[in-house]
C-alpha cells in the first residue's frame, strides 16, 4: 500500500494490530470487505476499553472523542493503577508520545522500510508478545485476575485455528465475566 | 457498496477509510456516551477484569497465532527469555529487547 495511504491509516486508525491485519489481508489479495472486517473486529476491543477509561477523560463530547482516540493497548495498560482506576496524565501523555512515534515511524518505514529487511528476522513479533506478557503480569493482583487471564488465554488459544484473526481476541473478553460481583 | 463507487476509489483507500471510521467510532462510544460518569459497581468489577483477559489473549495470539493456525516456532524461545527477564524484575524495555534478540538469534541459526 502506498506511502501516503500508510501514513493516513496510522493517523486515523491508531491501532497497530488492526493495521497489520488489514495490510496482510490486502497484500494476500483479499477483498476490501475481508480486510476491513478483520481490522474492525480487532478494534472492537476498544469499545470496552473506551468504557473503562471514560471517567478520566474530560470536556464536552468533541474533546472526549478526541481524547478517546489516544487510547491504545499500551497507553491503556501503562496508565492502569493497581486499584483498577486510571492515571489521566499517563494515559494522555503516553498516548500522545505513542501517536507521534507511530505516525512518524510509519512515514519512515514506508519511505525506507525496504532497507530494514523483514521485521520477523528482527524478532519483532516475539517482542510484541513479550510486551503484552509483561503488561499482563502488572495487571495480576488478585486471584480473580488470574482466572480472567486463564479464561481469556484459553478462549484465544482454542479459537485461533478456527476463526478469522481478531475474533479470538474479541471472544476472549468473555473472561472478564469472572469480575461479576453479587451485591 | 455500489460498483461505481468501489471502482472510483482504489481498494486500498477504501479500506483505509472504512477501518479509520470504524476505529474512531469504537474508541469514541464509551467516552462520548458515558461522559464523566462512573460505572455501577457490578459492571465496574467486570470492566476491571477486561485487562487481564484481553492481555492474555494478545499474548497467546501474538506468541503462537498465525492465519487460522497455531504455530510453535522461535517466538517461544523469545517468550522464555522474556519470562526469565520478568522474573528477574528487569525493566520493560529489557524484557522486550531480550525477547526480540533471542528470537532473531534463533532464526539466524
Amino acid at each position: 500500500m502506498g506511502t501516503l495511504a500508510s501514513v493516513v491509516m496510522s493517523a486515523t486508525t491508531f491501532a497497530g494490530s488492526a493495521q497489520f491485519a488489514a495490510a496482510s489481508v490486502l497484500s494476500a489479495a483479499g477483498s476490501v470487505g475481508a480486510a476491513a472486517t478483520a481490522a474492525i473486529l480487532l478494534n472492537a476491543r476498544y469499545v470496552p476499553i473506551g468504557i473503562s477509561v471514560a471517567s478520566v477523560l474530560r470536556g464536552g463530547p468533541l474533546r472526549r472523542l478526541l481524547e478517546g482516540q489516544l487510547v491504545v493497548d499500551e497507553s491503556w495498560a501503562f496508565s492502569r493503577r493497581r486499584d483498577g482506576t486510571f492515571d489521566r496524565g499517563v494515559l494522555i501523555g503516553a498516548g500522545l508520545v505513542l501517536y507521534t512515534c507511530w505516525v512518524t515511524g510509519t512515514a519512515a518505514g514506508a519511505l525506507g522500510g525496504e532497507a530494514l529487511g523483514d521485521p520477523e528476522s528482527l524478532g519483532l513479533d516475539a517482542a510484541f508478545a513479550a510486551l503484552f506478557l509483561a503488561l499482563l503480569v502488572l495487571q495480576i493482583h488478585s486471584r480473580r485476575a488470574v482466572v480472567a487471564a486463564l479464561v481469556g488465554g484459553t478462549i484465544a488459544f482454542a479459537l485461533v485455528p478456527f476463526t478469522a484473526p481478531g475474533v479470538p481476541i474479541i471472544a476472549a473478553t468473555a473472561g472478564c465475566l469472572v469480575g461479576w460481583r453479587k451485591r | 457498496m455500489s460498483r461505481r463507487l468501489e471502482e472510483a476509489l482504489s481498494s486500498t483507500w477504501l479500506v483505509v477509510a472504512i477501518v479509520g471510521t470504524g476505529t474512531i467510532a469504537c474508541k469514541a462510544i464509551g467516552p462520548v456516551l458515558l461522559g464523566g460518569r462512573t460505572l455501577p459497581p457490578q459492571l465496574a468489577g467486570i470492566v476491571d477484569m477486561l485487562a487481564p483477559a484481553l492481555l492474555a489473549a494478545l499474548v497467546v495470539t501474538q506468541a503462537v497465532g498465525a492465519d487460522r493456525r497455531l504455530v510453535f516456532d522461535e517466538r517461544l524461545l523469545g517468550i522464555a527469555a522474556a519470562i526469565v527477564a520478568i522474573r528477574l524484575r528487569a525493566p520493560l524495555l529489557v524484557v522486550v529487547v531480550a525477547a526480540a534478540g533471542v528470537t532473531a538469534l534463533a532464526r539466524l541459526l
